[in-house]
């Protein structure tokens, strides 16, 4: 007997909701911000002015669009601002979430390593504006008045690291606590993949004389590359896309590419927040839609980023069989 | 190891050794010292929101709405709350299908489709979700800011959570329970609902707990879906804005005001003592089902 309403057809259905929520927001950013791409073409990449225009004059024609006089859109800024910002919190997070991922799998005891990783799991838990309330609060003072001044005294002969320090709002502390942000997804799935490795692997590397450090340097970090690869891309994917963090303490700079490491700088995701109020006094609608491109470009990076990621953990599953 | 120069007195042999015993020490020092730093970020950042929030938690927080830049927090707390369980009541209905369908119908040619799209929507900017509902709904529906839009917008982040903790607490249910079903003639559903279901609640739960922390410390999603109010829910699903906490915290610190600055905190103390709460209580039930299913 055929029957049309199975429990697996069911949930297919109920559950491909999942997927064409994915599929409606992109397919509907690609239709809505249509006209924006048509109007900017590359320029929107290439240049470094985001202005609306001037809001009291009527409309002029360009390109056969209706748009209003001195109106540019162009998000090189925003592109600075967020792929630096996102680089160093990689380069910081990477390396530090790894070295603490090792120091929960190799120095606490088992039965101790669930408490203890809580401590920096916490930090996956404490929602991004309260990270904005803790910078603005804490680390932009402190920064801004004892260690920036510091460094370009004492730095200063370093690229990036001389010029006026600033308020201690910007691209160095925007970076240091988005590193913070995402250091747990490193330090959870390395530690697991460690923890879960084939232990073989290491007790052969210690029979031949090396010592632990010098086992798990050699040995144990090579073989969780993948994962620590496929975390780092994750953690990537997650600070091009935090929004209020970024929002309260990177100084919402417009029109401004970063000169020093302590530049304000907005990224795609705050600029949107910040500046979709005003889009929207546009009558042409055209800086709405240039903001709705900002939002598909992010948002396409976001896709590849976190494709090519899950791609490689869900292969080292099947290779290793280690969960991640 | 590089060979050592025979230039001092040192035997080369010894030196090496040295060497290595360096940089034993050294390597784990530094892992130990990057766990420190993480752990003291963690424990500034409570201590921060702790303190603050503490003087200016009081009794009006949780009984007065808030009035311009002062009062107290009740509208808030409210919409939080209703925004967080409205977004969960959307989400955990297609959520709990799709993790079935990958834990139980994994074979299908769909399902790795399904989990990988997923996943992706995991990694979906938060502030882009908001984004799209807020075109959608509140434009051109035309619902205005409300708590449906809001809500829609957290279920959009939260299903990724409920899809994925759901297959993995189906997972754990040993094939020999369905086998035995099976053969006493039950259908999937039968199998699915009164068999593995009953066993997989616990963790199903840790999935729903997770995505209501989420909810509940989300911003970006919210600030043009939900909007803001100063007056508690008046029971409309569309055009009525809704208040929550952790606006309160974004709007409120950059303020000039004292009275602006204890709304902000307390509302953060709350914020961050919720969250903390709901992750140790998932915590200490993913423990307690680990215990059962062994």
């Amino acid at each position: 007997m055929f029957k049309l309403v199975t429990f697996r057809r069911f949930t297919a259905v109920l559950g491909g909701v999942v997927a064409a929520v994915l599929v409606a927001v992109v397919v509907f950013f690609v239709i809505y911000a249509w006209p924006a791409i048509r109007l900017n073409g590359w320029h929107f990449f290439t240049s470094n002015t985001w202005n609306l225009g001037n809001l009291y004059a009527n409309p002029i024609e360009r390109n056969g669009r209706m748009i209003l006089p001195g109106a540019h859109y162009g998000i090189l800024f925003l592109i600075a601002g967020t792929l630096l910002s996102t680089l160093i919190a990689v380069v910081l997070a990477v390396p530090i979430g790894a070295m603490a991922a090792v120091f929960l799998a190799e120095c606490v005891p088992s039965q101790l390593r669930t408490a203890v990783s809580f401590f920096v799991e916490l930090l996956a838990a404490i929602p991004s504006v309260v990270f904005g309330l803790w910078g603005y609060v804490v680390v932009i003072p402190f920064l801004g008045h004892h260690v920036y001044p510091w460094m370009t005294a004492h730095l200063g002969f370093l690229p990036f690291l001389s010029g006026a320090p600033g308020s201690g709002y910007g691209l160095l502390t925007a970076g240091l606590v988005l590193a913070l942000m995402i250091v747990p997804l490193i330090t959870a799935t390395v530690r697991d993949a460690l923890v879960s490795q084939y232990r073989g692997l290491r007790d052969a590397a210690l029979a031949l004389g090396a010592t632990r450090f010098e086992t798990l340097w050699t040995v144990q970090l090579p073989a969780t590359r993948r994962v620590l690869v496929g975390s780092g891309i994750l953690a990537t994917g997650r600070a091009l896309g935090e929004t209020m963090a970024v929002l309260m303490i990177s100084g919402n700079a417009l029109n401004y590419l970063p000169r020093n490491i302590y530049s304000p700088i907005s990224t795609m995701a705050s600029f949107i927040v910040s500046q979709l109020d005003s889009a929207l006094q546009d009558p042409t609608g055209l800086a709405v839609r240039s903001l709705g491109e900002v939002a598909l470009a992010l948002l396409l990076i976001a896709v590849v980023v976190n494709g090519a990621a899950r791609l490689l953990l869900y292969y080292q599953d099947r290779t290793t069989g280690t969960t991640s | 190891m590089a060979a050592a120069s025979a230039s001092t007195f040192v035997p080369p042999r010894q030196r090496r050794r040295l060497r290595r015993r360096l940089t034993d020490g050294l390597g784990w020092t530094v892992s130990t010292v990057a766990f420190l730093l993480l752990g003291a970020a963690t424990i500034s950042i409570f201590w921060a929101i702790a303190a603050r929030g503490a003087h200016a938690l009081h009794l009006a927080i949780f009984t007065q709405v808030t009035q311009g830049t002062a009062g107290g927090l009740l509208n808030a707390i409210e919409g939080t709350l209703l925004l967080a369980v409205g977004g969960l009541l959307l989400a955990i209905p297609p959520g709990m299908a799709a993790g079935i369908f990958l834990a139980e119908f994994g074979a299908s040619r769909f399902a790795p489709v399904l989990r990988f799209m997923s996943d992706v929507l995991v990694g979906l900017p938060s502030i882009v979700v908001g984004y799209f509902v807020y075109i959608v709904a509140v434009v051109d529906l035309g619902w205005g800011f409300s708590a449906l839009a809001g809500a829609i917008a957290l279920a959009i982040i939260s299903l990724p959570y409920i899809t994925r903790t759901s297959e993995m607490a189906f997972r754990q249910v040993p094939a020999d329970m369905r086998d035995a079903a099976r053969a006493l003639g039950a259908t999937d559903g039968h199998v699915i609902l009164r068999i593995c279901l009953p066993i997989a609640a616990s963790s199903v739960l840790t999935g729903v707990l997770l995505a209501l922390a989420i909810s509940v410390g989300e911003t970006a999603p919210l600030l043009y879906t939900a909007g803001w109010s100063n007056y508690t829910w008046n029971g409309h699903l569309t055009h009525e804005p809704v208040g929550y906490l952790t606006y309160a915290i974004w709007a409120f610190i950059t303020e000039p005001f004292q009275s602006a600055h204890a709304l902000a905190y307390a509302a953060a103390l709350l914020v961050s003592a919720f969250v903390l709460v709901i992750s140790i209580a998932s915590r200490m039930l993913m423990a307690a089902s680990r215990r059962h299913s062994r």
